[in-house]
């Protein structure tokens, strides 16, 4: 039954990708309509009216994406169901279809990791086939083909959800790949501009490179095993170093996936570029997908955890924290910003899960279980409010065409749903109490001051400083996002089309995006639910719950022992609530008091307009002197000047060009070496048959003398 | 019983607030030969800016009205989690030190919102600056707060000065270094000389008044009182957590007395040695507040990493 919702989910979600194909097959649609209804349904006349209305010309469109959008949000609730249920029942079920080669086949296995991921694959879905409707009217059929867009969609969440359904290495792979390929087709969807088709070909190397490098990490394990199948993978014998070299392979290929510092570098560039509900799903979603790869591989594949991994992992976690959100902090473009936020996110996925790796080599598996469940839970919440906020990025495209966060401003009026939206994401990825991105992080620390229980003293003096980086992290984050809430919402509008911006009309692109505030506060309130489902992951894959099961009630969260550390998000709520009505009810009571709204005080000169306004590099003016070192900053004025002797200043042109380290650090020598060994290998190609004739007269001269 | 308890120790704290600002200035005048307000002055300035008509800016949001209630409970919550007079609170168990930490965030979240919703330059400039300032601060203060944290095995405050108080007078180098990393970010969170300077107002180096300079009013009265709150917490903070000596244990109307009084010899101590450093250093420019902040982060550090080397046992 949990199976069958699982694959209830795949098979709608491919449905809704193959229906939207139909978009240009109106006329054989209303054939076979006709000539179904005049053979077998002749009696189903309600139906038949229903079904000619929308088979009409003008209707039929609209009536198309609707239903691609049902169906895949019926895939995205089918998810949430088969999720739920398997990791209630604590179970894992396995299954075989016989698809592909005829003596491989597929092997499924659902069990309460996939459950986990399947969920935040199931919501993130569901809130993106409420919003999607909405957002692609927008695009002109001759020159963005909904068919498209639609297909690959379809077939982008299937590879997600069967990854997460594979029990042997081919259909690790294959789905992968589809996942892969189907998500370069939508980076590529707005292929007209050449910055697209850039960013789209450099996802697609990054995806492959990454993905080679999985299957050299599947073909060691598989070495020292019978098979493919995850079970013979999970009984091979592997010694530490081959068992490490598995990790570093592994880890280059998800990590390339997830957008660990320093392989992030098609994030920023593909994110931005495809349609807002993709990167929502790419962000909050396709990268969850490379966590779950790296946690299967790691902790059930391999197995025998080593610390040194989780060395490796929280080292490579924190860069990718702190540079993540640097970068972030610099963008003006909305949706670069929010990509390089994800950077930072999975960076302290990674090192949270980098200590839960150190506390299982070291024997204190019931920190390893906190530590995991810190990961887990951070990457749950990181799926809700990214996908909020790309979503709520999305409307504000829609709305004021401009994605620069300097030329918008004023939003909070013309937008009012929107801005409260988006606020709530803002204040979930800053990690506010009682907001659920607090609570994930301080799960984190809670993980990070258990270090006392270690022996190592590199370990001892390494966890602290990481812990020092996730605090300047979470610091540096909420200064990102005052930034982007301030300017974006409030202030005076900086551009004309934020002038004229107004408030969707569509319910369904408010609704997808309330649906993942509300769970964000909810979960923020109520993080034990979560929690609950979390345990019995690991309790599955660890083999160890968190110490005190029992006292993870509902109103309390005391995670390692109700000594050491508790935090009730309730009773805080209630705190908060009775603080802010008491204050509002004294300070209210007088009628004397009553606003008075009257203009800005301008100091007497007059005239304050909207270009005196704080704009983001301005902003980030202090941070950008503090942490120079951290970018390439490329910052030029030029004055012009006039009058006698040249002393007037006339207009002043200021640019600034931020550059991330990566690409002239790591990229460019990579690409002048693979260049200039192509030359090298060009020299043999002179382009001339008698040359190849010799080289092949020699070849054949060789391999004789090699057999004889 | 131990919930009414806490209620009248948080009330206690909300009420005192501008009794310490009162005295703090005192101090300063004394030293700065000017004549003094009376000790009651802030009480006196935030009635009559109870009592004002708010005048608010027609660019004004929802947000710019809502962000000082905002500000001011998360401020008193963050109140409601120190132990001031006793501990054992059931108040520190719900929320941790780590979200007291949280609690300040979120009231400078909403200050730094309101600093850019009217959309003056000035306004801006504040946020800018507090962020940037805050960025650096909060991770120093947790790494002093873990130092502590650490040695009590607990996150509870409550809990934490329990344990110090229990261990006796011992010299720990962690705690030295966590003091001093602990007084240099209070100073720059409250926004004391030589990061900001409270008294002034329309010079280009201020960051706190700029953010504020549009309130009026009730708003003002909310926000001011707050920060007052904010300088007391953080002096209550120092104080209980490295001398904690006087603290109650116990619910007893006489411990509690004594555990008032403690804190208020220690508090305006702590408010004259302020006095006295604001009074000898000058202000600082703003781009060297880095070096000092980042100086309060090492402090931090150097704790944690001297109480894992020297001090935990295995």
């Amino acid at each position: 039954m949990i199976l069958l919702s699982a694959y209830c989910a795949v098979l709608l979600s491919f449905a809704s990708g193959l229906l939207a194909l139909m978009m240009h097959q109106r006329q054989t649609l209303s054939a076979i309509s006709e000539y179904g209804f005049n053979t077998f349904f002749t009696r189903n006349v309600h139906c038949r009216g229903w079904i000619n209305k929308n088979l009409e010309e003008r209707r039929f469109p609209f009536f198309l994406k609707q239903a691609v959008f049902v169906l895949l949000g019926l895939s995205g609730v089918f998810a949430v169901i088969a999720g739920l249920a398997v990791l209630l029942s604590k179970g894992v079920i396995t299954d075989q279809i016989a698809l592909g080669l005829p003596w491989l086949p597929w092997h499924i296995r659902f069990d309460g990791l996939s459950g986990f991921f399947f969920l935040i694959i199931g919501i993130a879905v569901c809130a993106v086939s409420l919003y999607g409707p909405g957002y692609v009217r927008t695009y002109k059929e001759n020159e963005h083909p909904f068919a498209a867009l639609g297909l690959f969609t379809g077939l982008f969440v299937t590879g997600m959800l069967l990854v997460l359904l594979a029990d042997d290495a081919f259909m690790f792979m294959i789905a992968w790949e589809l996942m892969s390929v189907a998500s370069y087709f939508l980076v590529a969807f707005q292929h007209e501009n050449s910055a697209n088709r850039r960013a789209a070909f450099l996802y697609l190397l990054m995806a492959e490179v990454g993905a080679l490098s999985i299957i050299l990490g599947f073909g060691v394990l598989a070495s020292f095993s019978a098979g493919f199948t995850f079970d013979a993978l999970r009984d091979a014998n592997l010694s530490t170093t081959w068992a490490s070299i598995a990790f570093v392979l592994a880890l280059l290929g998800f990590g390339m996936k997830a957008g660990i510092v320093p392989v992030h570098v098609w994030l920023p560039e593909a994110h931005p570029v495809a349609p807002s509900h993709i990167s929502a799903l790419m962000s909050g979603v396709m990268l969850k997908v490379a966590l779950y790869g790296l946690i299967r591989f790691c902790f059930d594949l391999l197995g025998d955890v080593q610390w040194q991994w989780g060395v490796v992992l929280l080292i490579l976690g924190t860069l990718s924290a702190l540079g993540g959100i640097l970068y972030a902090l610099m963008q003006p473009n909305l949706k670069r910003l929010l990509a390089y936020s994800s950077v930072e996110n999975i960076g302290i996925i990674f090192m949270v899960l980098g200590l839960s790796i150190i506390f299982m080599a070291n024997g204190h598996p019931q920190l390893a279980a906190l530590g995991f469940l810190a990961a887990l839970f951070h990457a749950f919440n990181h799926a809700l409010f990214k996908n909020l906020l790309f979503l709520g990025a999305g409307i504000i495209h829609h709305q004021t065409h401009e994605l620069n966060i300097d030329m918008m401003g004023g939003l909070i009026k013309k937008m009012p749903q929107t801005s409260v939206l988006f606020l709530v994401g803002c204040m979930s990825i800053s990690s506010l109490p009682l907001f659920n991105g607090f609570v994930s992080e301080w799960l984190a620390f809670q993980t990070a001051l258990q270090v006392d229980v270690l022996d190592n003293g590199v370990l001892r003096s390494l966890i602290p400083v990481a812990a020092a980086a996730l605090a300047l992290t979470a610091a540096l984050a909420a200064a990102c996002f005052v930034k982007v809430f301030g300017l974006i919402f409030l202030g005076q509008s900086r551009s004309r089309n934020s002038e004229k911006a107004h408030e969707v009309r569509d319910k369904g692109m408010l609704a997808g995006p309330a649906l993942l505030a509300g769970l964000c506060f909810f979960i923020g309130i109520f993080p034990g639910v979560i929690i609950h489902l979390i345990n019995n992951v690991s309790g599955q894959l660890l083999g160890h719950t968190l110490p005190n099961d029992s006292a993870l009630g509902w109103l309390w969260l005391a995670p390692v022992s109700a000594e050491q550390a508790s935090y009730s998000p309730p009773l805080v709520l209630i705190g908060a609530l009775i603080a802010a009505g008491v204050c509002y009810w004294y300070l209210r009571r007088s009628p004397l008091t009553v606003i008075r709204r009257a203009e800005t005080w301008d100091c007497g000169f007059g005239g304050l307009t909207p270009r005196m306004q704080y704009t983001s590099s301005s902003f980030t003016m202090p941070f950008r002197r503090i942490f120079a070192k951290t970018w390439i900053i490329d910052e030029q004025i030029k004055k012009d000047l006039q009058g006698a002797m040249n002393q007037d200043v006339g207009a002043v042109h200021y640019q600034l060009h931020i550059q991330d380290h990566s690409w002239p650090r790591l990229y460019q020598p990579i690409a002048q070496g693979v260049n200039s060994l192509a030359k090298q290998v060009g020299r043999i190609q002179t382009g001339n048959i008698r040359t190849y004739l010799g080289y092949s007269f020699a070849t054949l001269l060789l391999l004789l003398w090699v057999i004889s | 019983m131990n919930w009414l308890i806490a209620i009248l120790q948080t009330t206690l704290f909300v009420v005192l607030a501008p009794l310490l600002a009162g005295w703090l200035k005192m101090c300063k005048c004394h030293l700065q030969n000017r004549k003094a307000p009376s000790l009651l002055q802030p009480y006196r300035d935030l009635l009559k800016l109870t009592h004002k008509q708010p005048v608010v800016s027609e660019q004004a949001s929802w947000l710019f009205v809502t962000a000082p209630y905002l500000i001011f409970s998360a401020t008193v919550l963050a109140a409601s989690v120190v132990p001031l007079i006793a501990v054992n609170l059931p108040t520190s168990a719900s929320a941790d030190v780590i979200v007291m930490v949280g609690f300040f965030a979120f009231a400078r979240f909403f200050l730094a919102l309101a600093g850019l919703d009217i959309g003056t330059a000035f306004g801006g400039m504040g946020s800018s600056r507090e962020m940037t300032i805050s960025s650096l601060a909060e991770p120093a203060m947790l790494m002093a707060i873990f130092t502590l944290t650490m040695t009590a095995s607990t996150t509870n405050l409550s809990g934490a000065i329990a344990h110090v108080l229990n261990e006796g007078l011992i010299l720990r180098p962690s705690f030295v270094f966590a003091l001093f990393a602990l007084i240099l970010v209070a100073i720059a969170e409250t926004g004391r000389i030589p990061v900001d300077n409270p008294a002034t107002h329309l010079e280009l180096t201020m960051i706190h008044e700029a953010m504020i300079l549009e309130y009026s009013g009730r708003h003002l009265a909310l926000i001011e009182w707050a920060s007052q709150l904010k300088l007391m917490l953080y002096g209550v903070l120092i104080a209980n957590i490295f001398f904690p000596w006087g603290i109650s244990e116990t619910f007893a109307a006489k411990d509690l007395g004594y555990g008032l009084l403690a804190i208020a010899g220690k508090l305006a101590l702590l408010a004259i040695f302020l006095a006295i450093a604001e009074t000898l250093v000058a202000k600082m420019r703003l781009f060297r507040v880095q070096e000092y902040l980042s100086f309060a982060y090492l402090l931090g550090l150097l704790g944690m990493l001297s109480h894992i080397i020297l001090e935990a046992s295995r």
